[in-house]
């Protein structure tokens, strides 16, 4: 990572300049340390949500009724590591390490995404994880392809394209069961019952209260509000709902005619700052599956380095 | 972590298909060359995205920087009789 030439307001001027007329940005490129900065919390912990968010869906990988589930299941989980490493990379390219970003998150001051710390109860939670929580995720990126840092914006487009596999699978689950057998339509509703707010919330706070957008906003490394993009999702999951039969839990929904929108009831946002803060049903839980998993592969990581090594002396051996 | 178990990074260069240049595909983190191989094909050709993949040390790269640019790419912009348009050539006249 090259030295940056230190801020100055002209500096800042013709940066802010570039990005306001959708110019992009590039590793090397000069940059305020604020926007680096930035991006470095939101890329790494959309990473760290990725590798998180394979706890939840990995938990009924050995469970999977069918062969053609546990196939499925496993290339999404897979997905969700090569998304997590695509995210780790445009990270990187901002001058962090790493290690630094893991470290980060094993030690509890790197957030990832709230929704991830709400428990898989039964093989149906599969399928609303798939259609709410991967279709919430994708009304959340689709913008960010238009981010204004390059590697970030390149990364979602990647991520984007094989996300769609993911929500069209949850919602074929979700139907196979919507249109099964009594106790599994019940079981579909139950999961959509706790899923619902969970995944509604995964926009962030209203827009008032929302700390990071307006910044954000101007470097277009936002592009849409929180309240913009649930409303977004409202509107679409309403209909698909409807088509798998099952019931929105919110007996606020209402559609208004002069907008053209679905309207909910409010949100309970102290369960989400409960979740946040460090107190949902998992948290503890994934952190620690997350530090077990880091430890256990030490030796791995090192036998690698190791091997490589001696592969290298063996070759300079030979030629010498 | 300890120092010496840092993976170097890799660049990732995919060619799609026969016929297409190898593109920048991403980067990962590997012990060697052969790991960073073996991952990249785990990792960016899943879905039948690649037909090679080249992997190269992020570190040999030597890059231009960007506060260069002008004296490299400006001097461009004056040469404009480089590009076909320059010329001026009657437009009833075919295949020129």
């Amino acid at each position: 990572m090259p030295a940056r030439e230190p801020d100055c307001p002209e500096r800042r001027a013709a940066f802010d300049a570039h990005v306001a007329a959708e110019g992009k940005v590039e590793p090397r490129d000069w940059m305020p340390a604020a926007y680096q900065k930035t991006l470095i919390r939101q890329i790494s912990q959309h990473a760290h949500s990725e590798i998180i968010g394979m706890q939840p869906e990995g938990n009924w990988i050995s469970r999977a009724p069918s062969l053609r589930r546990k196939v499925i299941l496993m290339a999404k989980v897979q997905d969700e590591a090569g998304h997590g490493l695509y995210l780790y990379s445009a990270a990187e390219t901002l001058g962090v390490s790493r290690d630094e970003m893991e470290e980060k998150l094993l030690d509890g001051t790197a957030k990832y995404s709230s929704i991830f710390n709400y428990p898989t109860l039964t093989w149906a939670d599969v399928g609303a994880i798939g259609w709410l929580v991967d279709g919430a995720a994708i009304i959340n990126q689709i913008p960010i392809c238009r981010c204004s840092y390059g590697p970030y914006a390149r990364a979602m487009m990647r991520i984007c394209k094989e996300e769609s596999f993911h929500q069209r699978q949850g919602f074929e689950l979700m139907m196979a069961l919507a249109k099964g057998t009594q106790a599994q339509h019940a079981m579909a509703q139950d999961a959509l019952n706790r899923w619902w707010w969970p995944a509604v919330m995964m926009f962030g706070p209203p827009d008032g209260e929302s700390v990071h957008s307006r910044q954000n906003m101007a470097w277009r490394i936002k592009r849409k509000s929180n309240d913009e993009l649930r409303q977004k999702f409202v509107d679409m999951t309403v209909k698909q709902a409807e088509a798998l039969g099952l019931e929105i839990p919110d007996p606020d929904l209402s559609f208004n005619s002069d907008t053209g929108h679905w309207e909910i009831g409010p949100i309970d946002w102290d369960e989400f700052w409960t979740v946040v803060k460090g107190h949902g049903p998992c948290n503890r839980q994934r952190m620690a599956h997350r530090r077990n998993a880091h430890e256990d592969g030490v030796w791995v990581r090192e036998a690698a380095v190791a091997f490589a090594a001696k592969q290298r002396a063996r070759t300079t051996q030979q030629a010498a | 972590m300890t120092e010496k178990t840092v993976w170097p990074l890799f660049e990732v260069f995919i060619r799609s298909r026969q016929g297409l240049s190898h593109v920048h595909a991403g980067s990962l983190h590997a012990a060697d060359a052969k790991m960073a191989l073996e991952n990249a094909r785990d990792v960016f050709t899943r879905r039948g995205e690649g037909s090679s993949i080249w992997v190269v040390p992020s570190q040999t790269i030597t890059a231009s920087a960007p506060e260069n640019k002008g004296e490299l790419y400006d001097p461009a912009d004056s040469k404009i009789y480089r590009h076909p348009t320059f010329y001026d050539v009657p437009d009833d006249v075919e295949f020129i």
